[in-house]
């Protein structure tokens, strides 16, 4: 009885048998495989979808803050001051280049541009689609595309009217020269508005109301002076 | 056989309720307090936990006779990591919304401790059917656990359920409960709750055991 509980205490004192090297680089080399094909087929199984839902998503931005555009395009506004058109294909943004979306409406007419803009609020970066109206020069409509802000406050810029009526003619003039914004788009205190470029904050959520007007003001800042002399080329939908 | 059974249907609900990893083990605390805003982000996130837990514990399992034990964390994280990968397209490709609203989340149920003490602990020993009926119903128990935080946390921090307002116009949400203080305040008041039940519980049995000894 004692002989066989010997034996095995002696088997398990010894060291435990390893692995050889081989099984160990076989079954990594497996798993490997298998865990590829599994992610390779799961990405190409969702790629349609997952780019459909992208778009929709940009479309249904884009027509929050351009109420009448029916149909949108995408362009790119390089740095030397040309504008092309994004293929369907295309994802990647070259360096130093401005995105923005050209709204048209049934009659394929230009009814407004939109463009994305971020500024630090006071959780995280805001992101911000804003619209804009060549006629008059000005930013008509905002969206947020994402924000991690307060609840019940930061959030308060996605529902509050009266900060929301700052955005219905909010001047964005270039200088004569076209080189920059005539006025720095900015958000003041509440209650102190006293310019058609100024934005009035929401009051206990300053920080993301500046945040707003930031993210216009550097994007407006970087779009505007490439993107107005060449207006008439997209006046019509090509 | 039926012994067979009896035991695989232990195993699943023991994930469930005995040892429901929200309420009794408290881990992967990390998802439980930051998705559990709403009630759909909180199921969502269960099930997306769910699904990689059981795909996780069918594959360990099916190679666990050949996974040598010097490499078996590394293998793990490799299986748990290509489902978590494939959930995170399917999100994507399920609503754009729900993706953003879960955020990094999602991409950290890699580092979920349920999913990988799952595999070594239980699908590493055991056949692929109990395996992932064990990893289902520790999946379930996960999202009963979420749901029970999030639906609390949504009704009082914002008056809604699944995004349908529950009461009249006159009710002021209680934001506190929809950031993050509010995740531990109604965890909190659920782990009493599920303490309380297990006091009472004891209580009830304790009297009979002792008129047994006395007599």
């Amino acid at each position: 009885m004692s002989d066989h509980r010997v034996i095995p205490i002696v088997e398990q004192a010894s060291p435990p048998p390893e692995s050889p090297t081989g099984a160990m680089i076989r079954t990594l080399g497996l798993v490997s495989a298998i865990c590829g094909l599994i992610i390779v087929g799961a990405y190409q199984g969702t790629y349609d979808a997952v780019a459909a839902n992208k778009r929709i998503a940009t479309e249904r931005a884009v027509f929050k803050v351009l109420p009448q555009a029916k149909t949108i395009a995408e362009f790119l506004a390089q740095p030397g001051g040309g504008v092309s058109k994004v293929g369907a294909g295309d994802t990647a943004i070259p360096p130093g280049s401005v995105k923005f979306f050209a709204a048209y409406d049934e009659a394929g007419k230009l009814a407004g541009i939109a463009a994305e803009g971020v500024a630090k609020g006071y959780a995280d970066n805001v992101r911000i689609m804003f619209g804009y109206q060549p006629d008059c020069q000005c930013v008509v409509g905002i969206g947020v595309v994402s924000m991690r802000e307060t609840p019940g406050i930061g959030d308060k810029i996605i529902t509050d009217k009266d900060f929301l009526a700052n955005f219905t003619a909010l001047d964005v003039k270039l200088k004569a020269d076209l080189s920059a914004l005539a006025n720095e788009v900015k958000a003041v205190k509440h209650g102190s508005k006293s310019n058609a470029w100024q934005i009035d904050a929401i009051s206990g959520a300053t920080i993301t109301s500046r945040a707003v007007g930031k993210a216009i003001n550097d994007s407006a800042q970087a779009l505007l002076p490439r993107l107005v002399p060449k207006l008439d080329t997209l006046a019509t939908k090509s | 056989m039926n012994t067979a059974q009896c035991k695989t249907w232990d195993e699943f609900t023991e994930g469930i309720w005995r040892q429901n990893p929200v309420f009794v083990m408290v881990l992967g605390m990390c998802p439980v307090l930051a998705v559990s805003v709403s009630a759909v982000n909180a199921l969502s996130m269960g099930l997306a936990t769910m699904f990689v837990l059981v795909c996780s514990c069918g594959l360990v399992s099916l190679l666990r006779r050949m996974i040598p034990k010097e490499v078996r964390i590394a293998v793990y994280i490799v299986i748990i990591a290509t489902f978590v990968t494939a959930v995170d397209y399917a999100i994507q490709a399920i609503s754009l919304a729900l993706y953003d609203a879960l955020g990094a989340f999602i991409q950290l149920i890699v580092v979920n401790c349920i999913i990988l003490g799952r595999a070594e602990a239980h699908a590493a020993k055991n056949p692929p059917v109990p395996a992932m009926f064990n990893a289902a119903g520790m999946g379930i128990g996960f999202t009963i656990g979420l749901f029970a935080l999030g639906a609390v946390r949504e009704v009082l921090g914002a008056g809604t359920l699944f995004g349908i307002t529950l009461f009249g116009a006159g009710f002021q949400p209680w934001v506190i409960m929809v950031l993050p203080p509010g995740g531990f305040f109604v965890l909190g008041a659920w782990l009493l709750f599920f303490a309380w039940l297990e006091r009472r519980k004891l209580r009830r049995a304790a009297p009979l055991s002792e008129a047994g000894q006395h007599v």
